[in-house]
């Protein structure tokens, strides 16, 4: 049956609709790499383009999805003649070139087990994460191969650094390069025989409490992704998508990759910084019909105004659609007025794998509400304290999932406790505040811990204070959320120095950039004050809400149980 | 204003080009657009300019198009130097 682009009608949407459009039975073997490339192909649609690339001078490239699929084959079976193995972490560590998208889909033919990164990190977090993971191998660019370099010999189970643009560069021993281009191409290959519960990707996530932490995701989430992209992004047979989002973050995996090409869906990648003229110049380019984006990136367009985008023609835009931090109200409306429709916001995170509470296409829009459960997600609000379900519309609760929909995750990588605590009373708590309206809309009104959320990525408070005492400078410190009116809120760090230190701007500027190389430009303090001591308890510990508190100009709570000055 | 632009650059390669990226970066190069600066890092290099050029630059002047070249940053640091606005 060719259901690829098929519209589906309202009471067709469910996992089980989507299990039958994917050709998959319970039992059957699943790939995500296969049904996004060879799949695509045996419906017909071999010359097709896939992927439309361009970097940020304008040079591009088109593949069809018989590129998709001989090229995936030609990357999986590198990686298996370096000795790869199915269940191997191979980690993809690259600014958004070609080789990112189709060694994503590589990895999992070859039943590897894929990390991607933002290739921002610097070498702490890239080494927090690639050990935690016990991964194998990393497929990244010259550009960021110092990073590896620095931290390789803290890596014991790292057997392997792939560089797919080394010509000229002197490798070291453990370092590959490999060049997809000039390769022989593999038109056949045997894709591992990879199952529903087979695991595919593990995309790490920050918390409040200690490191950030692996989020395996399974092949049966091509489920959920395949349905939500098709129903909340609209994608049609003709369409030409652009998901703004770097796969380094799951938007740009479950919605960059598998949901647009398990569709059968053409989209184009921009591998370029922001810049308003530039993206408008892109869609306008290349028709981009769907376009998935991000408040911090509306914000920036705002800024710009609409004057900027009427010097353009957009009118092949069909449908918007945002993620990562809530939407204001401000933004619908300008989007309204500036491409003459609205973004819909939808709400997930890293540990669903799909979208679960969204506005859908058609669906009345109430500007600032995140929408109503996708069909086939029974959602709610529970108490904070009983995790009981609030019947009383308006009141807040934290937003709860009932388990088992395709894409939840199935494990924190190695910490089962970590693991177990997202589940409470029968639910799956996302660790966020809302509120349900009478007609069924959810609200957001905050984080129920110390994460920051700075343009829609989460960045924890204890990664960024563990950073921070590793400056010369720092005895202790504190990371909380400062609110932001283009990026919702950025990283403020409380700093308390050692004896022999000075608050200066010079020693500002240096601890800035200490943790934007160390951890990532989002991880970067975008203020520093330094103090004289920081709230805590009278067990030590610090005490973050006061502080987030004071930012925010909200209350600052109980405060009985802190340590006197 | 070749001064400034002279300093601006030294910072970038200093602080933002990294072992092993062979990138030039010169007067018109883009610093956003082309990855070398993303939106996030802009903040510790406006507060270089602020402090080394004894300006203050308001955040809605901090865009990314103001500092995607080092010649547009060198204009926006003029302006603030000389108070035109």
């Amino acid at each position: 049956m060719d259901t690829v682009g098929g519209p589906l009608l309202p009471d067709q949407v469910s996992w089980s609709r989507a299990e039958q459009d994917l050709g998959y039975r319970k039992g059957d073997l699943i790939n995500i790499g296969w049904h996004c490339s060879d799949r695509i192909c045996r419906l017909g649609h071999a010359a097709k383009p896939a992927l439309i690339w361009e970097d940020a001078q304008g040079d591009g490239r088109v593949y069809s999805f018989d590129d998709l699929r001989v090229l995936t084959n030609t990357f999986a079976r590198h990686l298996q003649g370096l000795g790869l193995a199915p269940g191997d972490r191979i980690c993809l560590f690259m600014d958004r070139v070609p080789e990112l998208y189709i060694g994503f889909l590589g990895v999992l033919k070859m039943g590897g087990i894929v990390q991607p990164l933002f290739s921002a990190f610097g070498d702490e977090s890239l080494l927090t994460r690639l050990e935690n993971a016990g991964t194998a191998a990393i497929v990244t660019q010259r550009k960021h191969l110092h990073k590896v370099r620095k931290i390789r010999d803290r890596l014991p189970q790292l057997k392997l650094a792939v560089v797919v643009d080394a010509d000229g560069l002197e490798l070291r021993d453990g370092e590959r390069a490999f060049a997809l281009d000039r390769e022989p191409r593999v038109e056949e290959f045997e894709v591992h025989p990879t199952t529903a519960e087979s695991p595919s990707v593990l995309h790490y996530t920050s918390g409040t409490t200690g490191q950030p932490k692996g989020a395996q995701h399974v092949h049966y989430s091509l489920v959920s992704q395949y349905l939500t992209a098709k129903v909340v992004l609209d994608l049609r047979p003709d369409d030409v998508y652009w998901c703004n989002a770097d796969p380094g973050w799951v938007t740009g995996t479950s919605y960059g990759i598998i949901g647009p090409w398990s569709n059968g869906t053409t989209q184009a990648v921009l591998d370029s910084g922001f810049n308003s003229e530039r993206w408008y110049a892109f869609i306008a380019k290349h028709r981009i019909t769907v376009w998935y984006s991000a408040p911090t990136a509306i914000r920036l367009l705002m800024r710009d105004g609409t004057g900027a985008a009427q010097k353009f023609d957009l009118a092949s835009l069909r449908h918007l659609a945002s993620v990562g931090e809530p939407l204001n109200p401000e933004a619908v409306l300008w989007s309204k007025e500036a491409f003459g429709r609205p973004f819909h916001d939808t709400f997930w995170q890293t540990e669903t794998g799909c979208i679960v509470i969204t506005n859908l296409p058609g669906m009345p829009i109430k500007p600032g509400s995140m929408g109503k459960p996708f069909p086939g997600i029974t959602a709610t609000v529970v108490d904070l304290k009983s995790y009981e379900p609030i019947p009383r519309p308006g009141s807040v609760g934290l937003i709860a999932l009932r388990p088992g929909w395709p894409s939840m995750m199935r494990e924190y990588w190695k910490n089962p406790g970590a693991y177990q605590s997202k589940f409470q009373n029968g639910w799956y708590l996302c660790g966020d505040r809302a509120s349900i309206d009478e007609d069924g809309y959810y609200w957001f009104v905050g984080r129920d811990d110390d994460v920051i959320n700075t343009g829609g990525h989460l960045v924890g408070p204890f990664e960024i204070e563990s950073a921070l005492l590793e400056h010369p400078a720092v005895a202790e410190s504190a990371a909380v959320a400062k609110p932001d009116k283009v990026n919702m809120e950025v990283v403020k760090a409380f700093v308390v120095l050692k004896p022999g230190f000075a608050p200066s701007d010079d020693l500002d500027l240096e601890i800035m950039n200490f943790i934007r190389k160390r951890l990532s430009p989002l991880a970067m303090p975008q203020e520093i004050a330094f103090v004289e001591s920081l709230p805590k308890t009278r067990s030590g510990k610090i005490v973050r809400r006061v502080l987030r508190a004071q930012e925010f100009g909200e209350p600052v709570g109980d405060l009985s149980t802190l340590m006197d000055d | 204003m070749d001064e400034i632009k002279r300093m601006v650059i030294e910072y970038v390669k200093r602080e933002y080009i990294e072992e092993g990226d062979d990138r030039e970066v010169k007067e018109d190069t883009p610093l956003i657009t082309g990855g070398i600066v993303d939106s996030f890092s802009m903040v510790s290099l406006k507060r270089f300019l602020e402090k080394k050029c004894a300006i203050q630059i308001p955040d809605a002047e901090a865009s990314p198009e103001a500092f995607n070249t080092v010649n547009s940053i060198a204009l926006l640091v003029e302006r603030f130097r000389t108070g035109a606005r």
